[in-house]
Protein backbone atom coordinates (compact mmCIF):
# COMPACT_ATOMS: atom_id res chain seq x y z
CA UNK A 1 0.00 0.00 0.00
CA UNK A 2 2.89 2.31 0.70
CA UNK A 3 6.02 2.80 -1.31
CA UNK A 4 9.63 2.64 -0.34
CA UNK A 5 10.12 6.09 1.14
CA UNK A 6 7.97 5.61 4.21
CA UNK A 7 9.75 2.53 5.67
CA UNK A 8 13.10 4.30 5.38
CA UNK A 9 11.75 7.39 7.14
CA UNK A 10 10.14 5.21 9.79
CA UNK A 11 13.41 3.41 10.41
CA UNK A 12 15.25 6.71 10.70
CA UNK A 13 12.67 8.02 13.18
CA UNK A 14 12.87 4.79 15.20
CA UNK A 15 16.65 5.10 15.41
CA UNK A 16 16.42 8.76 16.45
CA UNK A 17 13.84 8.12 19.17
CA UNK A 18 15.77 5.13 20.49
CA UNK A 19 18.97 7.18 20.70
CA UNK A 20 17.00 9.89 22.49
CA UNK A 21 15.73 7.39 25.03
CA UNK A 22 19.30 6.22 25.62
CA UNK A 23 20.46 9.81 26.14
CA UNK A 24 17.57 10.36 28.57
CA UNK A 25 18.56 7.25 30.49
CA UNK A 26 22.13 8.57 30.63
CA UNK A 27 20.88 11.83 32.15
CA UNK A 28 18.61 9.93 34.52
CA UNK A 29 21.54 7.83 35.70
CA UNK A 30 24.07 10.64 35.78
CA UNK A 31 22.02 13.72 36.71
CA UNK A 32 23.62 15.41 39.69
CA UNK A 33 20.43 17.10 40.93
CA UNK A 34 16.88 15.95 41.48
CA UNK A 35 15.62 18.46 38.91
CA UNK A 36 17.75 16.71 36.28
CA UNK A 37 16.17 13.39 37.07
CA UNK A 38 12.64 14.80 37.01
CA UNK A 39 13.38 16.41 33.66
CA UNK A 40 14.81 13.13 32.35
CA UNK A 41 11.70 11.20 33.39
CA UNK A 42 9.44 13.82 31.80
CA UNK A 43 11.40 13.62 28.55
CA UNK A 44 11.30 9.83 28.72
CA UNK A 45 7.51 9.99 28.85
CA UNK A 46 7.36 12.30 25.84
CA UNK A 47 9.76 10.05 23.93
CA UNK A 48 7.64 7.03 24.83
CA UNK A 49 4.64 8.83 23.30
CA UNK A 50 6.66 9.42 20.13
CA UNK A 51 7.66 5.75 20.09
CA UNK A 52 4.04 4.64 20.48
CA UNK A 53 2.95 6.88 17.61
CA UNK A 54 5.73 5.48 15.43
CA UNK A 55 4.64 1.94 16.29
CA UNK A 56 1.10 2.89 15.34
CA UNK A 57 2.26 4.07 11.93
CA UNK A 58 4.54 1.05 11.42
CA UNK A 59 1.82 -1.50 12.19
CA UNK A 60 -0.95 0.64 10.64
CA UNK A 61 -3.12 0.31 13.71
CA UNK A 62 -4.76 2.99 15.80
CA UNK A 63 -5.06 0.80 18.87
CA UNK A 64 -2.15 2.37 20.73
CA UNK A 65 -3.28 5.96 20.79
CA UNK A 66 -5.26 5.60 23.99
CA UNK A 67 -2.04 4.45 25.62
CA UNK A 68 -0.25 7.52 24.27
CA UNK A 69 -2.99 9.82 25.54
CA UNK A 70 -2.94 8.21 28.98
CA UNK A 71 0.85 8.43 29.06
CA UNK A 72 0.72 12.15 28.24
CA UNK A 73 -1.73 12.87 31.05
CA UNK A 74 -0.10 10.66 33.66
CA UNK A 75 3.34 11.95 32.75
CA UNK A 76 2.29 15.54 33.28
CA UNK A 77 0.61 14.77 36.59
CA UNK A 78 3.66 12.79 37.70
CA UNK A 79 6.03 15.63 36.84
CA UNK A 80 3.94 18.13 38.75
CA UNK A 81 3.73 15.75 41.71
CA UNK A 82 7.52 15.27 41.77
CA UNK A 83 8.04 19.04 41.65
CA UNK A 84 5.54 19.61 44.44
CA UNK A 85 7.31 16.99 46.47
CA UNK A 86 10.63 18.75 45.96
CA UNK A 87 9.13 22.12 46.80
CA UNK A 88 7.03 21.20 49.79
CA UNK A 89 8.20 17.83 51.01
CA UNK A 90 4.66 16.60 50.56
CA UNK A 91 2.22 16.12 47.69
CA UNK A 92 -1.26 16.22 49.19
CA UNK A 93 -1.43 18.58 52.15
CA UNK B 1 -2.16 11.87 -4.16
CA UNK B 2 -0.90 8.86 -2.29
CA UNK B 3 2.69 9.67 -3.26
CA UNK B 4 2.35 13.26 -2.06
CA UNK B 5 0.92 12.07 1.24
CA UNK B 6 3.70 9.53 1.62
CA UNK B 7 6.37 12.15 0.99
CA UNK B 8 4.72 14.49 3.47
CA UNK B 9 4.49 11.77 6.12
CA UNK B 10 8.12 10.79 5.57
CA UNK B 11 9.31 14.39 5.75
CA UNK B 12 7.37 14.97 8.97
CA UNK B 13 8.74 11.75 10.46
CA UNK B 14 12.32 12.73 9.64
CA UNK B 15 11.81 16.24 11.04
CA UNK B 16 10.25 14.78 14.18
CA UNK B 17 13.03 12.26 14.70
CA UNK B 18 15.75 14.87 14.27
CA UNK B 19 14.08 17.28 16.67
CA UNK B 20 13.51 14.60 19.32
CA UNK B 21 17.15 13.57 19.03
CA UNK B 22 18.35 17.19 19.28
CA UNK B 23 16.24 17.76 22.38
CA UNK B 24 17.58 14.70 24.16
CA UNK B 25 21.11 15.48 23.07
CA UNK B 26 20.74 18.90 24.65
CA UNK B 27 19.43 17.24 27.80
CA UNK B 28 22.51 15.04 27.95
CA UNK B 29 25.11 17.59 26.94
CA UNK B 30 24.27 21.07 28.23
CA UNK B 31 26.10 22.25 31.36
CA UNK B 32 23.46 23.17 33.97
CA UNK B 33 19.86 22.48 34.90
CA UNK B 34 18.54 25.77 33.63
CA UNK B 35 20.11 25.23 30.23
CA UNK B 36 19.12 21.57 30.18
CA UNK B 37 15.50 22.64 30.54
CA UNK B 38 15.57 24.19 27.07
CA UNK B 39 16.19 21.03 25.08
CA UNK B 40 13.30 18.79 26.10
CA UNK B 41 10.74 21.53 26.54
CA UNK B 42 11.12 23.01 23.07
CA UNK B 43 12.84 20.66 20.66
CA UNK B 44 11.32 17.43 21.94
CA UNK B 45 7.81 18.89 22.04
CA UNK B 46 8.18 20.08 18.46
CA UNK B 47 9.49 16.67 17.38
CA UNK B 48 6.62 14.79 18.99
CA UNK B 49 4.21 17.28 17.43
CA UNK B 50 5.69 16.54 13.99
CA UNK B 51 5.34 12.77 14.56
CA UNK B 52 1.71 13.21 15.62
CA UNK B 53 0.93 15.35 12.55
CA UNK B 54 2.52 12.64 10.40
CA UNK B 55 0.22 10.11 12.04
CA UNK B 56 -2.77 12.40 11.46
CA UNK B 57 -1.93 12.54 7.74
CA UNK B 58 -1.08 8.83 7.47
CA UNK B 59 -4.24 7.22 8.79
CA UNK B 60 -6.96 8.89 6.65
CA UNK B 61 -4.88 8.56 3.45
CA UNK B 62 -3.75 4.94 3.83
CA UNK B 63 -7.03 3.31 4.65
CA UNK B 64 -7.39 3.80 8.35
CA UNK B 65 -10.13 5.73 10.06
CA UNK B 66 -9.53 9.28 11.15
CA UNK B 67 -9.37 9.64 14.91
CA UNK B 68 -9.05 12.70 17.08
CA UNK B 69 -6.58 11.10 19.44
CA UNK B 70 -3.53 12.59 17.77
CA UNK B 71 -5.02 16.07 17.92
CA UNK B 72 -5.84 15.56 21.59
CA UNK B 73 -2.32 14.36 22.37
CA UNK B 74 -0.80 17.26 20.46
CA UNK B 75 -2.96 19.82 22.25
CA UNK B 76 -2.27 18.24 25.61
CA UNK B 77 1.48 18.10 25.09
CA UNK B 78 1.67 21.68 23.84
CA UNK B 79 -0.35 22.84 26.84
CA UNK B 80 1.49 20.89 29.51
CA UNK B 81 5.12 21.19 28.38
CA UNK B 82 5.55 24.85 29.47
CA UNK B 83 3.73 24.21 32.74
CA UNK B 84 5.92 21.26 33.69
CA UNK B 85 9.07 23.16 32.65
CA UNK B 86 8.01 26.07 34.84
CA UNK B 87 7.37 23.70 37.74
CA UNK B 88 10.79 22.07 37.36
CA UNK B 89 12.55 25.44 37.15
CA UNK B 90 10.72 26.73 40.22
CA UNK B 91 11.46 23.58 42.20
CA UNK B 92 15.11 23.88 41.23
CA UNK B 93 15.34 27.57 42.21
CA UNK B 94 13.69 26.98 45.57
CA UNK B 95 15.70 23.86 46.17
CA UNK B 96 19.01 25.57 45.55
CA UNK B 97 18.14 28.81 47.35
CA UNK B 98 20.24 31.68 46.04
CA UNK B 99 23.03 29.46 44.81
CA UNK B 100 21.81 27.99 41.55
CA UNK B 101 24.43 25.94 39.77
CA UNK B 102 27.09 27.44 37.59
CA UNK B 103 26.03 28.42 34.10
CA UNK B 104 29.02 29.52 32.06
CA UNK B 105 27.08 30.38 28.94
CA UNK B 106 25.04 32.99 30.80
CA UNK B 107 28.05 34.24 32.79
CA UNK B 108 26.24 33.31 35.98
CA UNK B 109 28.91 31.91 38.24
CA UNK B 110 27.16 30.35 41.18
CA UNK B 111 24.10 32.35 42.11
CA UNK B 112 21.18 34.51 41.08
CA UNK B 113 22.03 38.15 40.36
CA UNK B 114 20.11 40.68 42.46
CA UNK B 115 16.94 41.97 40.79
CA UNK B 116 16.66 45.61 39.72
CA UNK B 117 14.80 47.69 42.29
CA UNK B 118 14.49 47.26 46.01
CA UNK B 119 12.40 44.11 46.40
CA UNK B 120 13.63 40.55 46.05
CA UNK B 121 12.71 38.14 43.27
CA UNK B 122 8.97 37.56 43.36
CA UNK B 123 9.13 33.81 43.92
CA UNK B 124 11.25 34.23 47.05
CA UNK B 125 9.04 37.06 48.35
CA UNK B 126 5.97 34.89 48.08
CA UNK B 127 7.78 32.01 49.74
CA UNK B 128 8.95 34.11 52.68
CA UNK B 129 5.67 35.91 53.30
CA UNK B 130 3.19 33.07 53.49
CA UNK B 131 5.00 30.73 55.81
CA UNK B 132 2.12 28.80 57.27
CA UNK B 133 0.09 31.93 57.90
CA UNK B 134 -2.22 31.65 54.94
CA UNK B 135 -4.48 28.79 54.15
CA UNK B 136 -2.80 28.61 50.76
CA UNK B 137 0.47 28.02 52.52
CA UNK B 138 3.01 28.94 49.91
CA UNK B 139 5.92 29.05 52.33
CA UNK B 140 8.44 26.48 53.17
CA UNK B 141 11.48 25.96 51.08
CA UNK B 142 12.56 22.51 51.95
CA UNK B 143 16.16 23.65 52.13
CA UNK B 144 16.38 27.40 52.71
Amino acid sequence: MTGTILPVALGFAFVCVSLSILLNLFRLWRGPLSADRILAVDTLTINAIAMIVLFGIAYATAAYFEAALLLAMVGFVGTVAYCKFLLRGDIVE
Amino acid sequence: MSLIAEIAVSLLLIIGGVFVLVGSWGLAKLPSVMTRLHGPTKATTLGVGACLIASMIYFPVFGGAYSAHELLITLFLFLTAPVSANMIAKAHIHRQGRGIDANPSDHIVDGLPPPPGTSDWATFVGADKGDGATSEGRGGETRP
